[in-house]
């Protein structure tokens, strides 16, 4: 910034200036392009190999890896256009400067239109965005649909074929986390195995809330009476955060927590024991169901299910391995 | 001089026959209607419709838990608005004809008075729009810096969550209602009569009555302060909307009369432009920065309708107990954010498109040189405002509502960059070889250029359903949106100011004051909005007063910077006032040598801006060629009853 003019009210004439009215015969095409290659070919790599592995949301999750990975690849394209664009500004602003005194019109070609540069442009930045929304929409139909909110009946469903199902609810302000195929416990802790497909079933009782499991690259809005399916597939141990994402009220800011991802066999060991220590509070829940409806009599501030059968689409992991014959509350 | 007779102005622009019509027998001054009277009739028209809600409907809404009676807020206010507009005249016109009566019609103002009533002069409506902007501009400012000053620590506070809530969200909603008027109300009204060659608008009193409705909006939108606030920020989603205490009324009625002015506005300056253009200004002569008019008067006139039935439908969900947002009883919050957002995106390029007007614009003006690709640059502008109709779901990518969409909005959002990014052909390819002069509207493109170009390339970044999966509804989008809106928009709006102030003032501003507002603005703008890329890169989601405590030096930068950045729109509020009315310089009747018709008018405009309709005979960015032809025939022939030309006067110019 410290380069640009400070002084335009009275620019100084530069040495490389040409004189006015003489024909420019300066190549500042080439150059340009000279300069723009340059740092483009320095800096593109420098960002993708220094900074790319640390770019948010890491690689916790193929989901959030997938998003580095876009995020990275649309800094490289960005990036050249950003500096072709402040390079040709900086280069205009230093060579192309008024001299002092009255305007001086600007005549012959360089003040014509060019119809090949026009067209070259438009097609040019049609072929970029072009790839680009090719690229992105390849990204999002991979198995498992990066990491967003699919809505209720999602339709690019992982390849795993054991999926953990966890229901996330929503209310003003807090997030709870329902586990079907343990029982259908209801706990504020989210806790996942490590190497496992998750599905979460992101709803609301209230407002609209947004599920951000920050470092496993997940976002699913939370609706009422409405299921949102996201899905993501976890690759390391360690804790996430979780935040909400879309205003719900006074508190939205203090809604967060963290979750954390432990390896199958202590997720095993938590997921049993917990589903033992609460057994006497899920009782008392409102079965399992996708959605839950606030009373609307308030009559026990309780939840009616919305008579959707208990979710049990695959095989699940919880009915696997801790061998119960049948998967979700009931 | 031939000039033919039929390119004569018909029209009497005294608003009727000469010979039949005399003024109605005026009142005193200040009996008659004025903003004054506008704050009485509001007054009046609250408490009428206060007791009327009272009356009708105190048995169920005051069991809520609020204790606030919905009915009686919304009538108040509405009522209140009426009475505003009454107070101020602006029913006069349609109530007189209502009962037969011969409305009285409008002679030349020139007391300081006519910049606080109905009036049909633009010029004055300019004005009036230019103060109501900036008053919108520095609350919404100073909501600006409280919010950042919340933000300067992790966890402990300067205000309540409560608070906090309602300083974002009238932030948002005063910074958005400002937004979409920034340009079209103050530069539109001025200026686009004077560029094509007009005495008047099309519909003078709906001007004027747009933006008594402008200003009204504000009032309504100050009142959610006193009911408590809302809690939804600007984009008041549903059903948090039902929930919300009495603010949201305010909001509601406030974005619905603003609605209306906008809609009133888009159709008249519209109207203007097709219909009022001089003869010989056809559509390939007319200023790029009419055409960027035309095209936000297109998404004025077709997207904000959506806008006020979304707030009608709001109103009825929390006064009348129906339940279009109300999932549980048949109804669809997804309703909220599909009616909000097929508002709001065209929304955002109401916001951006003048801002591409006034830089192209000025930039052939200090470059010397015709404007680079004009037939793209119209284009552009109107493919912009085609494609912003089928983008709005982008905001839904993670809501769950149309997954499989995605793809498809997706796509439509990266091909509006296609025409957006003609901005840059158009203004690069005009600085080419150019012979450029940085004065301060100068400057203030070029930062326009720079700030923009990052806000539409992280726009990318959003438009990427993966990538958006982490920025979406962070810290990134709301920098993304500062410095498209911001960064663009009001960068674009002060350049206008700076480059058009000595014709409508007919005075010179401080140079060196001008200057430091740039640069302090340029920095410090950067400053307080870059940082926030990187915070909502790193988790922090939008609208929270706490965060995580290693993001709290980047968010110190941005509140730091936040206050110099307030400090420098002091800058301008001094300069403004020490060179207009202080130590006023008379200004040059040309200080840029522009070529725009405009400036050929004498300063200050006379009442009818033209004696004669000009002739236009080229386009306005002919810097190259020292003997092209004039843009105008401004030449006073004034014809005679019978059509016959009467002894030409002196000429306008020269």
């Amino acid at each position: 910034m410290s380069e640009l003019p400070t002084t335009g009210a009275a620019p100084s004439p530069t040495n490389e200036q040409p004189s006015p009215g003489s024909q420019d015969r300066t190549h500042h095409w080439w150059r340009l392009l000279a300069i723009w290659l340059v740092l483009s070919a320095v800096l593109d790599p420098l960002f993708y190999y220094l900074a790319g592995p640390h770019i948010p949301p890491g690689t916790m999750t193929n989901a959030a890896q997938g998003a580095q990975f876009d995020f990275n690849i649309l800094f490289v394209i960005a990036l050249p256009v950003l500096l072709g664009v402040w390079i040709y500004m900086l280069y205009a602003i230093f060579m192309w400067r008024a001299s002092r005194g009255g305007p001086e019109p600007v005549g012959g070609p360089a003040a014509s239109g060019h119809f090949g540069i026009q067209l070259g442009w438009i097609l040019t930045t049609t072929v970029v965005v072009l790839f680009l929304a090719g690229f992105g929409t390849y990204e999002l139909v991979q198995p498992g649909g990066s990491g967003g909110g699919q809505g209720s009946s999602p339709i690019w469903t992982p390849t795993s074929k054991t999926v953990l199902p966890v229901q996330v609810i929503g209310q003003q302000w807090k997030f709870t986390y329902r586990y079907p195929t343990f029982g259908g416990f209801e706990t504020d802790q989210l806790v996942l195995p490590d190497d496992t497909t998750i599905e979460f079933n992101v709803t609301s009782l209230d407002v609209v809330h947004s599920f951000w499991a920050y470092q496993l690259g997940v976002k699913a809005d939370a609706n009422p009476s409405y299921n949102n399916v996201a899905y993501t597939t976890t690759q390391q141990l360690g804790s996430f955060t979780v935040r909400c994402d879309e205003l719900c009220g006074i508190w939205h800011g203090a809604m967060y927590n963290n979750g954390v991802v432990v390896t199958p066999q202590q997720f095993q060991v938590w997921a049993t024991a917990t589903e033992r220590a609460l057994r006497k509070n899920t009782r008392l829940l409102p079965p399992y169901a996708l959605t839950y409806v606030p009373d609307a009599n308030g009559a026990d501030g309780g939840y009616y299910p919305d008579n959707v059968d208990p979710y049990s689409k695959v095989q699940t992991y919880g009915a696997a391995q801790a061998g119960q014959g049948k998967g979700g509350g009931g | 001089m031939a000039i033919e007779t039929t390119q004569v102005e018909e029209f009497d622009y005294r608003g009727g026959s000469l010979a039949t019509r005399q003024p109605m027998s005026r009142r005193s001054d200040w009996l008659s209607p004025h903003a004054g009277w506008a704050l009485v009739g509001a007054v009046i028209g609250y408490l009428i419709g206060h007791w009327l809600g009272n009356v009708i409907a105190s048995g169920y809404t005051q069991v809520q838990s609020t204790g606030q009676n919905d009915v009686a807020t919304v009538l108040g206010l509405s009522l209140g608005v009426v009475g505003f507009l009454g107070g101020v005249g602006g029913l006069n016109y349609p109530l007189a004809k209502l009962v037969g009566r011969e409305p009285s019609f409008e002679l030349p103002q020139h007391s300081w008075m006519r910049y606080f009533r109905m009036t049909g002069d633009h010029k004055v409506v300019g004005l009036q729009y230019t103060v109501g902007v900036l008053l919108f501009l520095f609350t919404g400012g100073l909501l600006a810096m409280l919010v950042r000053t919340e933000l300067l620590s992790p966890t402990s506070h300067v205000f309540g969550p409560g608070t906090y809530i309602e300083l974002v969200g009238e932030h948002g909603t005063v910074m958005m209602m400002m937004a979409s008027s920034a340009v079209v109300g103050p530069l539109g009204n001025w200026l686009v009569p004077l560029m094509i060659g007009t005495r008047r608008m099309a519909f003078p009193r709906v001007e004027a009555f747009s933006f008594w409705t402008f200003i009204a909006g504000y009032l309504v939108i100050l009142s959610a302060l006193f009911f408590g606030g809302f809690p939804t920020g600007w984009t008041g989603y549903a059903p948090l909307q039902t929930q919300a205490a009495g603010g949201m009324d305010s909001y509601l009625v406030g974005f619905a009369v603003i609605g209306i002015g906008m809609i009133l506005a888009g159709f008249n300056l519209a109207a203007t432009i097709i219909n009022y253009r001089a003869p010989g200004m056809t559509w390939g002569r007319v200023p790029i920065f009419v055409w960027s008019i035309l095209a936000t008067c297109a998404l004025l006139t077709l997207a904000t309708p959506t806008l006020v039935v979304a707030g009608l439908f709001g109103i009825l969900d929390r006064t009348a107990e129906t339940a279009f947002f109300v999932t549980e009883h048949g109804g669809s919050n997804f309703l909220w954010q599909n009616l909000f957002w097929f508002f709001g995106h065209p929304e955002v390029y109401i916001m951006a498109l003048p801002g591409f007007g006034i830089v192209m614009e000025i930039i052939p003006v200090f470059t010397r040189k015709p404007l680079f690709a004009y037939k793209v640059a119209a284009a552009g502008m109107l493919g912009v405002a085609l494609l912003s109709f089928f983008v709005w779901q982008h905001h839904l990518f993670q809501s769950g509502i149309n997954p499989d969409m995605r793809p498809l909005f997706m796509l439509t959002t990266e091909l509006i960059s296609i025409p957006t990014g003609f901005l840059f052909l158009v203004t690069l390819g005009t600085l080419w070889k150019a012979k450029i002069r940085f004065d301060t509207p100068m400057l203030f493109c070029l930062g326009m250029l720079f700030n923009f170009l990052i806000g539409g390339i992280t726009g990318v970044f959003l438009s990427d359903v993966p990538v958006d999966v982490t920025v979406h509804g962070s810290f990134f989008v709301m920098a993304h949106f500062h410095y498209t809106i911001m960064g663009g928009l009001i960068f674009a709006f002060f350049g206008g100011l700076y480059f058009w102030i000595p014709k409508i003032t007919g005075k010179t501003l401080n140079r060196r004051l001008s200057k430091w507002h740039f640069w302090t603005f340029f920095v410090f703008f950067n400053l307080t909005f870059f940082p926030l890329f990187l915070v909502g890169l790193a988790g922090q989601p939008r609208r929270v007063f706490e965060y995580a405590p290693n993001l709290q030096v980047l968010n110190d930068i941005s509140s730091v910077s936040a206050y110099f950045l307030g400090a420098s729109f002091f800058l301008f509020i001094v300069n403004f006032i020490w060179s207009i009315y202080l130590i006023p310089h008379e200004a040059p009747p040309n200080p840029w040598n522009s070529l725009g018709l405009e400036w050929q008018t004498p300063t200050p405009v006379p009442w009818f801006n033209f004696e004669r309709i000009p002739v236009v005979t080229n386009d306005p960015y002919h810097y190259g060629e020292p003997d092209a032809p004039p843009v105008a025939d401004l030449g006073r022939v004034l014809v005679a009853a019978d059509g016959a030309p009467v002894e030409p006067l002196e000429r306008a110019e020269e």
